[in-house]
């Protein structure tokens, strides 16, 4: 059973079409690389499986269920956003999000932010983070549940080089534990060390698969927005 | 950095099988009660909406006393229907705080992704948004007691419960319609435009029994009854939709 499937998916606003007829499987316990141009539907996509959005057309099956909210306790997202509240700080944002799934662990949400290698005694306000802190807590909230499936819309924004790579690291883990990650990416080439296979996406149409991120992909999405 | 970030998850799932691990869903009751205690927390620490409400509500009641100058007796009169106006004009800016900072960092992304129930957000954000319109009736009352020289001749506990029901039914509409007009361009406009027309029988009914009250003419029963049932109608009917609002693109 595939982790996704997707069928036909179509997703139009207004008149512009940001998905045309997307058609693919994708195996559970692999790390998937989406790369793409600006406004090429990678994050369209990634929003869709997370259930966010809803395609104009097609069908979408998210680790066997059809309905995307079945499998929400299974499923961790990860947006452009950081998807946090500023006014907490780090240990109440991800306590409060852990509730949302049933979890009253504190050990849970602690573990979670030394993953990413940060200091759950931090008091600070998630506010007065720097930006790569930021998406290290955001990526902390995404993995506190320990999700089967992993959508990351590009975590590596304002990380930098040495993060993400222990960032990457963190997800290769993940993959080698069964879970099926997803990272809509411009920085190829920090992924290209745990990438199983690589999924291009041009104009909202599926362009390419290919094993691993080759190197003729990497040099194209890797000058779009450069590592700090 | 790397020796924690290589660490092993949590025992919850060892052995990497694909799954939840002791994750249990979660419940209606808890969520409500965990978003509520992180809506208050979050207003206790910014202050957004309540500093805004007072700052309004005070600005009106000084004006209209300014105004007007009333004597006790006109006071009385006028009192249930300004009070009202004052309560209505400033929870719209509570209402508009309320998800305002749910759009911020597009947090209500993470909830809509999560598990959790939509009724759980919106009961918590009604209840919150309660707790704050009520934190300023009981301080705007002294500033009537001062400002109009204001004394109720009817019960008190009377007063209490139309200004319970009365209140419920602002901020239950305008928690619906606030999560309503959360996506259009103009939100803070929209949100009054739609408020206000829908809120007119409960506005009528709650400024009637106030000043039934307030002057000791007769019993509000009627107007008790009328909110009360309103209160039913619109929470009944704001509920059931709320999942539909949330989940709109």
């Amino acid at each position: 059973m595939p982790a996704v499937a997707l069928s036909d998916v179509v997703r139009h606003f207004g008149r512009f079409a940001a998905l045309r007829g997307i058609t693919a499987d994708f195996a559970p316990g692999k790390l998937y690389v989406i790369l793409g141009e600006n406004g090429a539907g990678k994050s369209t996509l990634l929003r869709i499986v997370a259930g966010l959005l809803q395609p104009t057309r097609g069908t979408v099956r998210i680790l066997g269920e059809s309905e995307i909210r079945n499998a929400a306790t299974r499923t961790g997202y990860m947006g452009h956003a950081p998807l946090l509240y500023d006014e907490l700080d780090a240990m109440e944002n991800l306590r409060y999000f852990a509730g949302l799934y049933g979890i009253q662990d504190d050990s849970r949400c602690r573990a979670a932010i030394e993953r990413v290698a940060l200091d759950p005694g931090l008091t600070r306000r998630v506010g007065q983070y720097s930006q790569g802190m930021r998406q290290r807590i955001s990526l902390a909230r995404a993995i506190l549940h320990d999700p089967e499936l992993l959508l990351l819309d590009e975590p590596f924004s304002n990380v930098d080089v040495t993060s993400a790579r222990e960032m990457a690291r963190l997800l290769g883990g993940m993959r080698d534990q069964g879970k099926t990650v997803f990272v809509v990416t411009h920085q190829a080439a920090v992924m290209e060390p745990v990438a199983d296979e690589c999924v291009v996406i041009t104009s909202g149409r599926l362009a390419a698969r290919e094993c691993g991120i080759p190197l003729h992909l990497m040099a194209p999405y890797a000058a779009q927005e450069p590592v700090r | 950095m790397s020796a924690v970030l290589d660490k092993t998850p949590p025992a919850h799932n060892a052995g990497g099988k694909p799954g939840v691990g002791s994750m249990s869903a979660p419940s209606v009751a808890r969520v409500t009660r965990s978003t509520l205690a992180k809506d208050v927390r979050l207003e206790w620490r910014s202050k957004d909406a309540i500093n805004s409400m007072l700052f309004f509500s005070l600005l009106v009641v000084v004006i209209f006393a300014f105004g007007f100058d009333p004597t006790a007796e006109e006071s009385r009169r006028i009192a249930g229907g300004l009070f009202w106006m004052a309560v209505l004009f400033s929870t719209v800016v509570a209402l508009n705080q309320t998800w305002a900072r749910e759009l911020r960092n597009q947090v209500l992304d993470a909830y809509r992704v999560s598990p959790a129930s939509p009724a759980s957000l919106f009961i918590a954000k009604a209840v919150g948004n309660f707790i704050f319109v009520a934190t300023l009736e009981v301080l705007m009352v002294p500033l009537f007691v001062v400002f109009y020289n204001l004394r109720s001749l009817g019960p008190v506990w009377q007063l209490l419960l139309v200004a319970a029901l009365s209140t419920w039914a602002l901020v239950v509409n305008g928690t619906f319609f606030g999560a309503m007009s959360i996506r259009t361009r103009s939100r803070e406009i929209m949100l009054p435009l739609i408020l206000f027309p829908i809120s007119i029988p409960a506005l009528l009914t709650m400024v009637e029994a106030t000043t039934q009250i307030l002057t000791g003419e007769s019993t509000p029963t009627f107007g008790i009854q009328l909110l009360l049932i309103y209160d039913i109608v619109f929470t009944t009917i704001c509920l059931t939709l709320f999942s539909t609002i949330l989940n709109a693109e």
